[in-house]
């Protein structure tokens, strides 16, 4: 493998982690959701170059699949319930941003070190795109902490699940079937989730989650 | 062989499914005991020919069942062809017995589906050979006879009994598991290559506690028994009878298989560990057993004791196989075993008439019983059987077991070791105190249900049961006299079974004159069951006989004898508390922690007087009730977990996963 392919892999992965800050950042729904189909389709150019150097055509499936469903199906598809529950204006935050960043960052060099140190045998490409996977699956898990507002935790778990997709094409071999069962389970997931969305919605009349606590009787 | 115990193993399996379908038509449980009871004979009459035949023989089998890369092992040495005979023994009369008894079962569909299953798990459990398939069977046997404790459930009594029992064998599985995974650490699950293995001294110690622990608490040692006295009373007295007569054998051959089998030679203070705990055992369990009312919880404590007995021989069995005496080994491990057999025979036939009393009285107090020798004189007749054989008298089998359990532990100053040739005679003591309650237990159960008067009406309108039952309690009393006059085909049958788990056996027996058994040398002591049987009977023929022809051949009633007063209740007869009460005064205050408070109204009122005694279980006080408060405590605080928010969910999981990455990092 030649040094500039490896740069350009590198480069990408790196921009999935840039693009989770971002996400991190982000406190309305709709620029959520514009950056994370920007997340997707980072992710979708970092399979696809994977795909180039590691001469594997069904990563290209993987690709086209990143492409569609995160980058374009789902996005459009979030900014609809968004209009029809009527939420776009609000602002949510649980932590104050620089906390948030600064606890990304953290969980960024935890999984570097972790990895680093747990793969000293692997070649280097896949060492480098395994602790980047890593810290976009934390950094995804961050953001559905962090956030109360259900579609915002949606979009978490989307984020971690790209996390996901890139470890996935990292490791070489893996076989197609594997990643096509893993979006489709991540597809229903999110029909799932959008139901219970107009679900909690109806009966609540609101997607902030502390309504079902409150629901429930429990203090915060 | 193993071909046909497997596929017996396999029809009892297949009889489960079939019992659901069985409970709803009429005569549907005769079908299914019917089953049970073909596939029990054949799987007995199979161990019994690979026992008395091919000894040394060890066919096995492997299905592919279980862990993938394991399969499911099973061997049919010497050892498993004993306890299957036991197992399929029990198996077979308590599935002629409810053959007449389980038309009786209000709720059918409680109990035809679990029966062959549990049968089936218990004979899993002899068979197998390999940690995982033990470990399913155990469970699997547990699990069955838990829903077959809870059959009947509307009763407020049996879920408790059932709640205890689910945690003391979910308690004693664990244990196992944890044995066999240590065990398992340097080989593997199979018991063939655990057998190749050499665990260290320490390993081996530990896994011989821990056996100790998980089989003693299915066995019912003291003080892992608490459990016992409840579950087995409140199954259906076939299983009952099963559970006291088998399943607690099921247990001691597990832990002869992990003691004696899988580990190494054993070191002499494993002996001590496990006299300390079959001794007590012994001893308390009788006790207990002497201040129960209930037929059927007096029977179950009874079981206690019989278990002590036998852990004693295995102690002993240790003591002089880890101090090079092996023919003292031999003779202590024949002992325990043949008290297997024997007490599985008298324990069963005494359940089943313990269940025939209650069918037809509807009772298991035995304040409200009396005088059924004459409503049921032929249960009656089987109960006395089985109450002389358990008290340990000539010439039934009890006594051999025990006779041999004390000639082991009269060679113990031959021990080298000063400590124990010290202590074991101290055991010695502690048994034969046993065996006097025992007797003395036994009496009070036979004279205070079936002797005397009624004492109540169900009592006075009992009668007899049926023929299927009383085929199942004449054929284990029958068996009871043949292993009493003839213990020497016994002994000798379990030879290849000493052979393989001490490596000696005891003198050959047959072929002595007059069925003689000699434990050691004839010079030394020597028992003639077969002499004490016939000089017992002939005497007793000769007396009665005598009696007839010198005084009078007439039958003539009287009214019994009344202690003076004119026409007395029935209820002013001695009863099971009042025989007990000199027992229960001279060790109850400090065992039980009994005390008696009499209340006399005064002079002139017509209220009655009271005495009433209060007796405390202190094992249950001191381990079980210090442990169930703390769990209740911990449950109580980690229970706040099930109502958290769904972010606070995540921020849990999410900060688990931070401090895992941080371990590895760091």
């Amino acid at each position: 493998m030649s040094s500039l392919q490896f740069d350009i892999a590198h480069l990408l992965a790196g921009s999935l982690v840039l693009a989770s800050f971002l996400m991190l950042y982000q406190d309305r729904l709709y620029a959520l959701l514009n950056v994370y189909a920007l997340h997707a389709g980072v992710l979708a150019l970092s399979v696809a170059w994977q795909a180039y150097v590691q001469d594997a055509p069904h990563l290209y499936v993987t690709a086209l699949i990143a492409l569609v469903f995160k980058a374009i199906i789902i996005p459009v598809a979030l900014h609809r319930i968004i209009r029809q529950l009527g939420i776009h204006r609000e602002i949510e935050n649980v932590i104050g941003v620089g906390l948030t960043m600064m606890a990304g960052i953290g969980l960024v060099a935890l999984s570097m070190v972790v990895m680093l140190r747990v793969t000293p045998g692997a070649d280097a490409l896949a060492r480098e795109d395994l602790a980047f996977a890593l810290s976009v699956v934390l950094l995804g898990l961050l953001i559905m902490v962090t956030r109360r507002n259900a579609v915002s935790q949606v979009v978490g778990f989307m984020s971690l699940e790209n996390g996901l997709v890139l470890a996935a094409t990292g490791a070489k071999g893996m076989p197609l079937v594997v990643e096509i069962s893993v979006a489709f389970s991540v597809l229903i997931a999110f029909i799932v989730i959008g139901i219970f969305l107009f679900r909690i919605r109806e009966r609540f009349d609101s997607v902030d989650v502390q309504a079902l606590d409150r629901f429930r009787g429990e203090r915060r | 062989m193993i071909a046909v115990a497997l596929w017996s193993v396999a029809a009892l399996l297949a009889l489960a499914p079939a019992g659901v379908v069985l409970s709803t038509r009429p005569r549907g449980s005769i079908i299914l005991y019917g089953g049970c009871l073909v596939a029990t004979s054949t799987l007995c009459v199979t161990a019994l020919s690979d026992l008395l035949y091919f000894p040394h023989l060890t066919p096995s089998a492997t299905l592919p069942i279980g862990l993938p890369w394991l399969g499911a092992h099973f061997r049919l040495d010497a050892l498993s062809a004993f306890f299957l005979v036991v197992v399929n023994l029990g198996g077979a009369a308590a599935s002629l017995f409810a053959l007449g008894y389980g038309q009786h079962e209000e709720s059918p569909g409680r109990v035809l589906p679990f029966y062959p299953a549990y049968l089936a798990g218990m004979n899993t459990v002899v068979l197998a050979n390999d940690a995982f398939s033990f470990l399913v069977a155990w469970e699997f046997m547990s699990l069955t006879s838990w829903a077959l404790v809870v059959s009947h459930h509307r009763e407020a009594e049996n879920v408790r009994a059932g709640y205890v029992y689910l945690l003391m064998a979910s308690f004693g599985t664990l244990t196992l598991l944890l044995a066999f995974g240590l065990l398992a650490s340097g080989a593997g699950y199979d018991f063939d290559a655990i057998r190749a293995s050499h665990p260290s001294a320490a390993l081996a110690g530990m896994v011989m506690i821990l056996a100790l622990l998980g089989a003693g608490s299915k066995a019912g040692l003291v003080p892992l028994h608490a459990w016992l006295p409840l579950a087995h009373p409140a199954a259906p007295s076939h299983v009952s009878g099963l559970m006291s007569g088998v399943m607690t054998k099921v247990a001691v051959y597990g832990f002869v298989r992990i003691v004696f089998d899988l580990l190494p030679e054993p070191v002499w203070w494993w002996s001590v560990v496990v006299l300390l705990v079959g001794g007590p055992t012994a001893t308390l369990g009788v006790l207990y057993a002497l201040m129960q009312r209930d037929i059927k919880r007096l029977l179950a404590y009874s079981t206690i004791e019989n278990i002590g007995i036998i852990f004693t021989g295995l102690g002993l069995a240790l003591a002089f196989k880890a101090q090079g005496l092996d023919w003292v080994a031999a003779l202590a491990f024949t002992a325990a075993l043949l008290h297997v057999f024997n007490h599985a025979l008298f324990k069963s036939l005494l359940f089943f008439g313990a269940g025939a009393v209650l069918e037809v009285t509807g009772e298991r107090d035995m304040e409200k019983l009396g005088g059924l020798i004459h409503r049921m004189p032929k249960t009656a007749f089987a109960m006395l059987v089985g109450c002389v054989a358990i008290s340990a008298l000539p010439p039934f089998n009890g006594f051999v077991s025990e006779w041999l359990t004390f000639q082991a532990i009269l060679l113990s100053p031959q021990l080298p070791n000063w400590g124990l040739k010290l202590i074991i005679p101290a055991f010695g003591g502690l048994l034969a105190l046993a065996a006097a309650f025992a007797a003395a237990c036994f009496v009070e159960l036979y004279g205070i249900s079936f002797l005397g008067r009624p004492r109540s009406d169900l009592a006075a309108s009992a009668h007899e049961t049926d023929r299927f039952s009383l085929a199942a309690m004449f054929a284990l009393a029958a068996l009871c006299l043949v292993a009493g006059i003839l213990p020497g085909l016994f002994i000798d049958a379990l030879a290849p079974v000493s052979k393989a788990m001490v490596g000696n056996v005891m003198p050959h027996q047959t072929g002595l004159e007059w069925m003689t058994i000699v434990p050691i040398a004839e010079s030394r002591s020597s028992y003639n069951g077969l002499l004490v049987f016939l000089f017992s009977a002939l005497s007793g023929m000769a007396a009665a006989s005598a009696i007839h022809r010198l005084a009078s051949d007439r039958l003539r009633r009287a009214p019994a004898w009344d202690c003076g007063y004119p026409d007395p209740n029935p209820a002013i007869q001695y009863s099971a508390s009042s025989f007990s009460q000199p027992i229960r005064r001279v060790f109850g205050s400090v065992i039980f922690a009994a005390h008696e408070s009499g209340e006399m109204p005064p002079p002139l009122s017509p209220a009655p007087a009271r005495l009433t005694v209060d007796m405390r279980d202190l094992i249950w006080d001191a381990l079980y009730a210090p442990i169930a408060k703390v769990i209740g405590v911990v449950t109580e605080r980690v229970n706040m977990l099930q109502f958290l928010t769904i972010r606070r969910y995540l921020t849990l999981v999410f900060a688990a996963l931070i401090v895992l990455l941080l371990v590895v990092a760091l």
